[in-house]
């Protein structure tokens, strides 16, 4: 590969720089980081190749690939002491550009204004699969820390051989190289001056233990919070460029639609470019306006589908994964003792059936990007969780080379999983190559609620078997459709049978923050309730007598001692818990809720979670996500569903479509288990699994009526 | 098409569009004043909120034609040079966002409300605020904001009315 390097420019990633050309691209020669980047140290940080293969997702090879995939960050400081990161990760208000530059500074000792995090640029930063799954406090976080440990090695190094002493007698501090002995100190720009130090992080590199944190372990405010409360960012939506035109898309009227027939004559002599490519029909104009007005004036005829209801769901995903064979692997099923003997032989046993709707993320950012062609080279400036993957996607579409193709995200709206595709980006590549200018694309909140993916609806079946005392004998768990994450129960049962059951989804459903396992938690963690219930045992002590994990039993008492567990309660009160392990983090999350008699109003009053992820990074963050997860599972436990009929959605609008509000809010209290002895999780799923089985139990608890469906009281109780 | 005047913030500007086109189209597509968010288009999510005449208005669903004349402030119009507004350093101070997308409006919306209420209940603040949507989940956070920014803008209003 030849290096394109352009060194006449400055660099100024961050501010995504839309009038520049993209002239960068790094080759395999270290050196040329220097070219760009000015002198300096840049240390890399090398995967170990388990780890390659586990994030670049399944091994399939990646064409046009700039950086070796071993690479999965670098920093760098300059002979100006300035300090940039490079990762492939991207910021949506999880607020890890905070975290991440704390983890810099700390192993660094500089101040965390002067790092520059340089996130999810296809171009400039090494590639990720994508920020899902917890991912980024486990694995870039310690990766960052090692790489700025480096070069601290680095410039103690540097500073022993020019004061000609010994290096283990100088320390880094605030942004200079002390020696204590002599009360020498040089700041870390006069060391670099004229050097092209590069360095891989050494398998071996020590790092700060949690203990010993100063930077990291404090709250820390989101680092660039200025630029938000002025609207100074600019988040995708807001991007232009010069020239720049704007498009929309021409809908199907319902999923699965074909196009027969399309008139664009009208749109074309209202002066609009128009592309009809197959299904696709869309237009680019001089405003908004102008291009809804163009698409307004295009007749289409359409082959409609009949396709199902909501009101038909449960029953086809159940039919549905009967005719289809079950394609689910060895890896969503789990096996252990005899569950059909230990049934048998059980002196009580329970069966059940739970269900979640198809729920909606809506980021209050749609999906947009702007699109620019500069011959066959293409810049997408777009709000996703995968750059990368929609790079990919780009280059597919368009039948060009990954090479040839630059993704950017500036810092969404946020995504909860929602934002990992890349529509918006090859629509708006698609008309602006038709255009030749620069378009954008902003989905308005209906498409956003059609045209995106929903979280897997599901239905879930669960057995259970267990002793007059209280011991659970046998547990079988079928989850048809809604995932297998958090499908394994963490409570100790000898005989086991844990399947998932792959079916063929009516809606195009994906990815959806802590995924299945806020549907399995509830179905688990209800039907633990209902079995204490039947048994007459307090609902905590039947979850410890079956539960060895210290540190999920460690969360459950936590929360239990804030709440006040076993204290009395009014009319019309009730209480209740759930809790559990995913993402490596542990949760107890306990509800008060109060019930109106006669209206059937479900108020939840009170919520307490507690929660370990190992050593924290931020406290204040962490209790942001924390509180932030249990607001925004409120809609998914009580009221958010999905309507569809034939292919189409029937409350797609923010009138329609109730999502949580000031008025839903409970008060909310967290506890943090801070286990410094334990590597950092992250924490932006796992807090959402407690809150629906606990406002479940305890609306159980107040009222006697047991509802095992997600949402549990769209309409209040009575209606429901 | 006609030409609109339209005063916001400090400054005046001349439109040439159709009345009817939304006050948010015109903040974002015509003169780039892009603090202000599109979240639904039908007043729901409060993203787009901005001050006419001092009131909280959802600029989705205001046409441009029935402000001009009327002042306009936006979130790029409440710093006073680099000294925030109270409800922004509030913000800032209780950490009350993640992704930000709502902040503008939320912030818009606090404004008016502290104008007319400069010591709300918290009851007050979340009725006030219930038109405006956090996807994030910062509400409480929110909530405490609002409560800080009154409390650091009451010596400024003592100030100002024993002038």
């Amino acid at each position: 590969m030849s290096a394109k390097t352009n060194t006449g420019l400055p660099l100024e990633p961050e501010r995504y720089e839309l009038r520049a050309a993209a002239p960068y691209r790094f080759d395999l020669d270290r050196r040329d980081f220097f070219k760009f980047l000015g002198a300096g140290v840049v240390v890399v940080s090398v995967l170990k190749p388990a780890i390659v293969a586990q994030e670049s997702g399944g091994g399939r090879q990646r064409r046009g690939e700039s950086l070796p995939q071993q690479i999965d960050a670098w920093l760098h400081i300059g002979e100006n002491g300035k300090v940039t990161a490079y990762t492939g990760k991207v910021e949506m208000g999880q607020n890890i550009r905070t975290s991440l530059s704390q983890a810099v500074a700390e192993e660094l000792h500089v101040p965390m204004d002067i790092i520059e995090m340089v996130m999810g640029d296809t171009q400039l930063t090494p590639f990720d699969m994508g920020t899902f799954g917890s991912r980024t406090t486990p694995t870039m976080n310690p990766q960052l820390r090692k790489a700025a440990a480096a070069v601290r090695e680095i410039l103690i190094g540097l500073a022993a051989s020019q004061w000609k002493t010994d290096r283990q007698q100088l320390v880094a501090s605030d942004g200079k190289i002390v020696d204590p002995k002599s009360n020498r100190s040089i700041e870390y720009a006069a060391l670099l001056k004229g050097q092209q130090i590069t360095q891989d992080i050494a398998a071996d590199q020590l790092l700060i233990p949690a203990t010993h944190w100063k930077v990291a372990g404090q709250p820390a405010l989101k680092i660039d919070g200025r630029d938000f409360v002025t609207g100074k960012h600019r988040y995708p939506s807001d991007q232009k460029l010069p020239n720049m035109l704007y498009g929309k898309v021409l809908r199907p009227p319902a999923f699965n639609a074909t196009l027969l027939s399309a008139d664009t004559k009208m749109a074309e002599q209202m002066g609009a470019t128009v592309v009809q490519d197959g299904n696709f029909v869309g237009v680019a104009a001089s405003s908004t306006q102008a291009a809804e007005a163009a698409i307004a004036a295009i007749h289409t005829e359409w082959k409609p589908e009949p396709q199902i209801s909501n009101k038909e769901l449960f029953d086809f995903l159940r039919k549905d994964a009967a005719d289809g064979k079950d394609p689910s692997g060895d890896g969503d099923r789990f096996e252990t003792g005899s569950v059909d003997q230990a049934l048998s032989s059980a002196d009580h046993r329970l069966q059940q059936t739970y269900t979640v709707s198809y729920i909606a993320h809506v980021p209050l950012e749609p999906r947009a990007a702007l699109a620019n062609w500069e011959g066959d080279q293409l810049t997408v400036w777009t709000g996703t969780q995968r750059p990368f993957g929609v790079r990919g996607q780009l280059a597919e579409a368009f039948r060009i080379s990954e090479e040839k193709v630059r993704v950017l995200m500036p810092d969404t709206g946020s995504g909860y999983g929602g934002k990992h595709t890349g529509e918006t980006a090859i629509e708006a590549a698609r008309l602006a190559r038709a255009a030749k200018r620069p378009v954008k694309v902003v989905w308005t909140r209906e498409e956003e609620f059609s045209w995106a993916y929903f979280r897997p609806a599901g239905v879930i079946d669960v057995m259970s078997g267990v002793r007059s005392d209280g011991t659970i004998t046998a547990w079988e768990f079928h989850n048809y459709n809604s995932g297998s994450a958090g499908i394994r129960t963490y409570y100790e049962v000898p005989n086991q049978r844990i399947m998932f059951h792959e079916v063929h989804s009516p809606l195009r459903q994906g990815s959806y923050r802590a995924l299945a396992a806020t549907a399995n938690h509830f179905a688990r963690e209800s039907h633990m309730d209902e079995i204490a219930h039947a048994l007459k045992m307090d609902s905590l002590d039947f979850r410890l007598k079956n539960l060895k994990n210290e540190r999920l039993r460690a969360v459950f008492e936590a929360a239990a001692k804030q709440f006040g567990w076993g204290k009395t309660k009014a009319p019309g009160q009730g209480y209740g818990m759930g809790g559990g392990y995913e993402k490596l983090g542990n949760l107890a999350t306990f509800a008060e809720v109060s019930v109106d008699s006669k209206s059937g109003d479900v108020k939840v009053v009170r919520v307490i979670s507690a929660f370990e992820c190992g050593a924290i990074v931020n406290p204040d963050n962490l209790r942001n996500q924390i509180e932030g997860s249990n607001v925004q599972g409120l809609g998914g436990a009580l009221f958010e569903a999905i309507e569809f009929e034939n292919g189409k959605i029937l409350n797609g609008r923010l009138s329609q479509y109730r999502v949580p509000r000031f008025s839903d809010l409970p008060t909310l209290e967290t506890v943090l288990l801070d286990r410094k002895d334990i590597p950092s999780v992250g924490a932006g799923e796992c807090p959402m699994i407690g809150l629906a089985p606990a406002i479940a139990n305890a609306i159980f608890d107040a009222t006697g009526t047991r509802l095992r469906a997600l949402p549990l009281v769209p309409n209040g109780l009575k209606a429901s | 098409m006609s030409t609109i005047q339209l005063a916001i913030n400090t400054k005046s500007y001349s439109v040439d569009t159709d009345p009817q086109t939304s006050l948010l189209t015109v903040l974002r597509e015509y003169l780039d004043l892009t603090g202000s968010k599109y979240g639904c288009g039908e007043g729901q999510c409060g993203a787009c909120t901005v001050l006419i005449d001092g009131k909280a208005q959802r600029s989705c669903i205001t046409r441009v034609g029935s402000v001009s004349g009327k002042q306009i402030t936006t979130i790029e119009g409440i710093a006073k040079g680099d000294r925030l507004h109270p409800v922004q350093q509030a913000f800032l101070d209780e950490g009350a966002m993640q992704c930000a997308y709502c902040t503008s409006g939320m912030i818009m919306s606090a404004v008016a409300l502290l104008q007319k209420n400069t010591e709300p209940h918290e009851k007050e603040i979340i009725d006030f605020m219930d038109g405006n949507i956090c996807r994030c989940g910062t509400y409480s956070r929110i909530v405490r904001a609002i409560q800080r920014a009154a409390k650091a803008q009451a010596p400024a209003l003592a100030k100002g009315a024993s002038r």
